[in-house]
């Protein structure tokens, strides 16, 4: 068998100056054809202004074994959030 | 359906289960989405990659009925159209080729599944496409059957599976819209020779639509453990049944006769009575014995060998490339 292109994660950002999303991915040989590929599969329907591309295996994800010590810890630091002050009534907006 | 009869593995009572397979199940039932990296039973994998690559490849085949047409659309409207429709299709594929990919199987691995016949595509695509009444019939009630099962999969457990199947969705009803529109132009705008092609269309592709959603599954082990993970959401019964309501007042609009002679309204149940499909036929179909299953297996393979050449080329070049912008900034170092 031949060998497989490489697979390439899509960042589409759509029209309203929001950043780019991940879409999805596909195969193409190098980073041009993955744009060219990208722009055909996922923005038929005016869906983006912008593409990026990265190969998949250039991605470092957190391990979802992680989750735990990654994320947990703020989950206890509610003074994070603005609705864990109570702020009287009388000072107006804030 | 897209999907028929795929295998599921390993069913197991919750008193069978691993602490791990519990939680797993637990994590279901709440509604959470299943992500690539994280642990799953190695039944819901294998079924996960059986499911979603056939469904795959039903996209990738089902252009070859519709594409056979494109050339010789009525007009450049409807040409483009069409186009624009298979085009679609094509990206159907992609993205769930992409999400099986995600469950450790190369797309490579996919298609030489494909090729080889280990792996199937539906039922639905062996048949021909005679007239261009067939392109429309082919819109309104095969996508239509296919966004019926579709739309209940969107809540599919495993999350690139899920969110591939929103995006298709999004992007279905067009197909089906414009199948109709070109049976509404036939008969209800047409000649009394248009109205007879589109009626013929209908019969010939009415059962082999209602065989879409695989056999009656009330005493399948393996639909149980597929709706236990999520992975079928819907009995194939339920699905038949909603797209035969559904079917109906279309048929009916356009002066259409659906060529079933006990199809009629049960009040009790609320639902039509309809007749079972020949399911021996579908058998046949499925086993690789329906009037198209050589004709479009061949079209695949013939495309993929006399494509490859042309990746290997692409690739080669790519690689030079790379190796051309290393030496470029090693030099400049
Ligand atoms: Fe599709
Ligand atoms: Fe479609």
């Amino acid at each position: 068998m031949s060998s497989e292109w490489p697979l390439w994660e899509v960042f589409i950002r759509g029209q309203h100056g929001l950043n780019h999303r991940h879409v999805g991915s596909l195969h193409a040989s190098d980073a041009e054809m993955a744009i060219c590929n990208a722009r055909d599969v996922y923005t038929r329907r005016n869906e983006g202004v912008s593409i990026w591309v990265v190969k998949s295996n250039e991605i470092t994800a957190s391990a979802p074994s992680d989750k735990g010590p990654l994320f947990e810890p703020s989950n206890s630091k509610v003074y994070r959030h603005p609705t864990f002050f109570d702020i009287p009534a009388e000072v107006g907006h804030m | 359906m897209y999907a028929q009869m795929v295998k599921a593995e390993g069913a197991k009572s919750r008193e069978e289960m691993s602490d791990q397979e519990r939680a797993f199940q637990d994590r279901i039932d709440r509604g959470e989405k299943i992500e690539p990296k994280e642990w799953m039973p190695e039944g819901y994998r294998k079924t996960l990659i059986r499911q979603i690559g056939q469904h795959a490849h039903s996209e990738i085949v089902g252009q070859l009925p519709e594409g056979n047409w494109i050339t010789r659309a009525p007009t450049l409207e409807r040409k483009a159209i069409l186009l624009a429709k298979v085009q679609d299709e094509a990206g159907h594929g992609l993205y769930l080729y992409s999400a099986a990919e995600t469950l450790g199987v190369s797309r490579d691995e996919l298609l030489a599944a494909l090729h080889s016949g280990k792996m199937k595509y539906s039922s639905i695509f062996n048949y021909p496409t005679l007239n261009w009444a067939d392109i429309g019939t082919v819109g309104w009630l095969v996508d239509g059957a296919a966004i019926m099962n579709q739309v209940q999969l969107q809540k599919t457990s495993y999350g690139p599976y899920s969110r591939a199947m929103i995006r298709i969705c999004k992007e279905e009803s067009f197909h089906q819209r414009q199948g109709y529109d070109i049976l509404l132009k036939m008969c209800l705008q047409g000649t009394p020779e248009q109205k007879d092609m589109a009626q013929d269309a209908m019969n010939r592709f009415w059962y082999p639509a209602l065989m879409m959603f695989g056999p009656s599954d009330k005493d399948s082990v393996h639909s149980a453990q597929s709706m236990q993970w999520k992975i079928k959401i819907n009995t194939n019964d339920e699905l038949r049944q909603k797209f035969v309501d559904q079917t109906v007042p279309q048929a009916k609009y356009l002066g259409l006769t659906i060529p079933d002679p006990n199809l009629k309204w049960n009040e009790e149940k609320g639902g039509h009575d309809f007749s079972e499909p020949d399911w021996d036929e579908f058998f046949e179909v499925i086993a690789g014995n329906g009037p198209c299953n050589a004709e479009r297996l061949e079209a695949r393979v013939t495309a993929w060998e006399d494509g490859a050449w042309f990746r290997d080329g692409l690739m080669a070049h790519a690689k030079k490339q790379d190796a051309r912008r290393a030496a470029a900034r090693l030099a400049a170092e």
